[in-house]
């Protein structure tokens, strides 16, 4: 949909999507050194359906089943005192005690690293895992803590006040990266 | 546009449909939580609460402790008698102390109906009702609704039956409005001494006898008997409340249908419920206390801080 | 010596006379000396020009609480009886339930001087029926009606005994004074903070049902006729009891009945969200009593209206509602409650409210004034019935301010207020000189 002062690009279309969860997904065996401690955690809400797929692409090139869980980050932000009204809170779910497994935890954008930061606050209330990664579909920069991602499926320079909107199949009809440049 | 919550959680009887459901959707999340290794979340991490209660209760202040502890938030608890309210401090004052202490949210029970608003209307933290007089237990009738939903799985068009002392329950008027907004059909049962005036122009209808509200309901959620009652001249005796409206097991075997049983606690178990249909197959007296802790959460959660002026810096970029 | 007083062109209600027009009032030594068109005043008389104004005989309220002695804190009988004149009222009668209790000669006495030193409004004492007002020995009637008492009491309470009530009528008969009873059944009302009845129970609060004061207006209507003496029906607030005392009159009883401004107005959803300035004893009900003591005033079945008006410190009433006090304050805007609410609201004209406020109760209390006849003493009101003003209490004379109808933008207010020929009370910007 046209808007007034904004540029839209398509930074990954259907196609570019699959591609690079792909590479995503053999990027992230070599990482953890094959999969038998391997765990996806993938955050609400997007993040868990990247982890589904690439957790499902994983399962094919290796012929395992890959342990998958979902958290929500809303109790672990640390600007809820700021938000109104209170955000709806997702469902958390992990396959069993983490410690001594490699979790890697999916999102779809990576931005100021607050997110992630929540992530691995509420991940350390469920045990000591022996490692922690991360990947994400993008990384657009912009960094406010000092947090990195493991695996990236495409990089992209954003200003701030704009936008990179993820969509995909399951909740949104369609498979694309779209940047929108703010004003 | 999602609803949002007052300052202060009085009652459910201005409370709208979705303000309902959403604290009811909200408490489903905080139930996950309840059931991890380490039961905290840093939401409410900072903020001071004080638990006021005027009226001695064990169980619904420790189902607010837990609430607030597992939201990391600090707690503080006075107690009506030794505390200087029972020295004559009025309401007022206790109020400005607590404003004056900054603390940043109150939960009180008190024997005075309005007081909780009374209350709210004086001092800037949130204040949530535990049960004020007579007249709603919001917290209660809440639970008690999210139990119904788990247990059924719906509250449109189901029949909810209260039974018992209707007139000087503030949790029969909790469930009475918060049930009839979501659509279920609501009934009260009691000797007419002890149902109010004017109790069926609320939506409700009156059974007089308990056999007639086990032949229509679906759940009944029985409340217990205050021996005062009795001393008050309101009932005879209580082994006659309980022969003539007590809810027990030969009663239950004539019900058309399986009734899924609640009761608030304490339990008068021999006055007005029976101990084997209170730890029966159809109770689920346990569960409404575990949906209290993760409803007290919630409400807690959606009522806490939020200044929605300072919004902009969560915002930017899908996820962060 | 006071400056005779000529109040010039306005209109003149005198309802014991059935006067109704405009004229001329002048007063000469404390008592009215002529009501005509176009009067001239003795030379260096006070001339008042009160044009588009009422002037009527002062207003008689024949029930106010004025705390003193004991909570002089909420209001005194010199603040009350100031109170008093800027309602348009130029006399009041005080109940006994002061502390103590005023229930002997000294205590009636003490009322006394202080009215009088006051100088404003005449405040007389009404004395308990029963010592302490504690509903078991007789009060000594004869010694507190010769100090100054016009009636007896125990209003605060009701008189619990049929047999105290009995003999209260009876012993009072001697001294021609009326016994006024606070009809309250008090097992049924116990607890109870506002009516009984659909607001209560969605509010969660111990209701007073309407029998608890029908049960005690029958029993004292039946006593009354008992006795052939005088009951006087404080505060009457149900459709019932209108009734109860619309036979009892058919049948030739002595009884007479009050009813408060805001019982002829209000109704219980002014309780809604707890308001404890809706708060008071009796409760106000539903809006078919209201209607039914609007017509009881109308036909006569209620004969006065009074304020009860009961004062209490700011933070009394700032309390949960079961624990605050009952009762608001009334004398500063009975008249214009009354006056929006039932004259512009066409129920009455202003001749039959001026006879429900002044005239009646004067007959019925044995009081001076309550006309303008000449010979009357001179205690006179003028009142502005065309500008509004707004309730603002915190400008009342009074010392408290508990009123329901803060803010409220009536009509009908007090500009000048005569007691015994002198002005005790004007209000800026008219009437002038």
């Amino acid at each position: 949909m046209p808007r007034a002062q904004t540029n839209n690009s398509t930074l990954l279309d259907a196609r570019a999507l699959a591609r690079a969860l792909q590479r995503m997904a053999l990027e992230i065996i070599e990482l953890a050194h094959g999969t038998e401690v391997l765990v996806l955690v993938g955050i609400q809400r997007r993040g868990v359906e990247l982890a589904a797929r690439i957790a499902a692409i994983i399962e094919e090139k290796e012929g395992v089943r890959i342990p998958r869980g979902a958290i929500d980050i809303t109790l672990y932000r640390d600007d809820l005192e700021l938000v109104g009204p209170k955000p709806v809170i997702g469902a958390t779910h992990l396959p069993g005690d983490l410690s001594g497994k490699h979790v890697v935890i999916v999102d779809d954008v990576l931005y100021t690293g607050r997110t992630v930061r929540a992530a691995l606050d509420e991940l350390a209330d469920f045990g000591r895992p022996r490692r922690i990664s991360l990947a994400v579909l993008v990384d657009r920069g912009g960094r406010e803590l000092p947090i990195q991602a493991d695996v990236v499926g495409e990089t992209v320079k954003v200003r701030p006040g704009g936008r990179v909107d993820v969509r995909i199949e399951e909740l949104d009809g369609r498979d694309e990266v779209v940047v929108v440049e703010g004003p | 546009m999602t609803a949002t919550l007052e300052k202060d959680l009085v009652g459910l009887e201005f409370l709208s449909a979705e303000q309902i459901r959403l604290i009811l959707d909200t408490a489903e999340p905080f139930k996950e939580v309840s059931e991890r290794q380490i039961k905290k979340v840093p939401a409410l991490r900072g903020k001071t609460i004080v638990n006021l209660f005027f009226e001695a209760s064990t169980r619904t202040r420790i189902s607010f402790e837990f609430a607030e502890k597992r939201l990391s938030a600090d707690t503080v608890n006075v107690a009506a008698s030794g505390s200087s309210v029972s020295k004559g401090e009025t309401l007022v004052d206790t109020a400005k102390n607590l404003e004056a202490m900054r603390i940043d949210m109150v939960v009180m029970r008190h024997g005075a109906s309005g007081a909780a608003q009374f209350l709210g209307n004086r001092i800037r933290s949130n204040v949530i009702n535990a049960g004020d007089g007579k007249h709603e237990h919001p917290t209660q009738g809440l639970l008690d609704m999210l139990t119904i939903r788990d247990k059924v799985g719906r509250i449109e068009g189901v029949k909810v039956c209260l039974v018992g002392d209707i007139m000087h329950s503030r949790v029969a008027r909790s469930n009475l409005w918060g049930l009839t907004k979501l659509g279920a059909e609501v009934a009260v049962c009691g000797p007419r001494s002890l149902l109010p005036r004017g109790i069926e122009q609320l939506g409700v209808r009156a059974f007089g006898r308990v056999e007639e509200a086990i032949e229509w309901a679906d759940v009944l959620n029985v409340l217990r008997l205050q021996l005062e009652r009795m001393e008050k001249g309101f009932i005879p005796s209580l082994r006659e409340y309980y022969r003539v409206f007590g809810v027990t097991t030969e009663r239950l075997e004539r019900a058309p249908k399986p009734l899924t049983i609640m009761h608030p606690g304490p339990m008068n178990r021999g006055v007005e419920i029976d101990s084997r249909v209170a730890d029966g197959p159809h109770s689920v007296i346990l569960d409404q206390v575990t949906n209290g802790v993760a409803v007290r959460m919630a409400v807690l959660y959606l009522l806490a801080g939020g200044r929605p002026e300072l919004a902009d810096a969560a915002k930017g970029g899908g996820s962060e | 010596m006071t400056r005779p007083l000529l109040l010039r062109g306005g209109r003149v209600i005198d309802p014991r006379r059935d006067f109704d027009q405009t004229a001329d009032v002048l007063v000469v030594d404390g008592k009215i000396a002529e009501v005509g068109p176009g009067l001239t005043g003795p030379d260096g008389a006070d001339v008042r020009d009160v044009r588009g104004l009422v002037v009527a005989p002062g207003l008689v309220d024949v029930h106010v609480h004025l705390r003193e002695p004991g909570n002089e804190d909420e209001e005194t009988i010199a603040t009350g009886a100031r109170a008093a004149v800027a309602g348009g009222f130029t006399a009041v009668c005080a109940m006994p339930n002061t502390d103590p209790v005023t229930d002997n000669q000294a205590a009636v006495g003490f009322i006394v001087r202080q009215s009088v030193r006051a100088g404003l409004a005449r405040v007389y004492p009404i004395g308990a029926v029963s010592v302490g007002q504690q509903g078991e020995q007789l009060a000594e009637f004869g010694e507190m009606v010769g100090a100054g008492a016009v009636a007896v009491s125990d209003d605060g309470k009701p008189v619990v005994s049929g047999h105290l009530m009995r003999t209260a009528l009876e012993y009072a008969r001697t001294f021609e004074i009326p016994v006024a009873d606070h009809c309250e059944e008090p097992t049924l009302a116990a607890g109870g903070a506002m009516h009984e009845g659909l607001v209560s129970t969605r509010l969660g609060l111990k209701g007073i049902p309407a029998a608890a004061e029908e049960i005690m207006v029958a029993r004292d209507l039946l006593l009354a006729d008992l006795t052939g003496g005088h009951v006087h029906l404080c505060h009457m607030s149900t459709r019932g009891s209108v009734e109860l005392i619309r036979s009892a009159k058919a049948r030739g009883v002595r009884a007479s009945a009050e009813v408060t401004p805001h019982h002829l107005v209000l109704t219980h959803a002014a309780c809604e969200g707890y308001d404890t300035h809706a708060k008071m004893n009796p409760p106000l009900r539903e809006p078919a009593d209201v209607a039914a003591l609007r017509e009881g005033l109308k036909d006569g079945t209620i004969d006065c209206i009074a304020s009860d008006h009961a004062p209490h410190a700011y933070d009394e009433k700032d309390a949960a509602f079961d624990d605050a006090p009952f009762g608001i304050v009334g004398l500063e805007t009975a008249f214009a409650v009354a006056h929006t609410e039932l004259v512009l609201g066409k129920v009455l004209t202003l001749p039959e409210l001026v006879r429900r406020m002044s005239t009646v109760p004067a007959v019925l209390f044995r009081l001076p004034g309550g006309t303008l006849a000449a010979g009357a003493v001179a205690d006179v009101c003028v009142l502005d019935i065309t500008n509004p003003w707004v309730v603002r209490s915190a400008e009342f004379q009074s010392k408290s301010r508990n009123t329901p109808f803060a803010d409220r933008e009536l009509v009908g207010r007090a500009v000048l207020t005569v007691v015994a020929g002198r002005v005790v009370h004007e209000r800026e910007g008219r009437p002038t000189r």
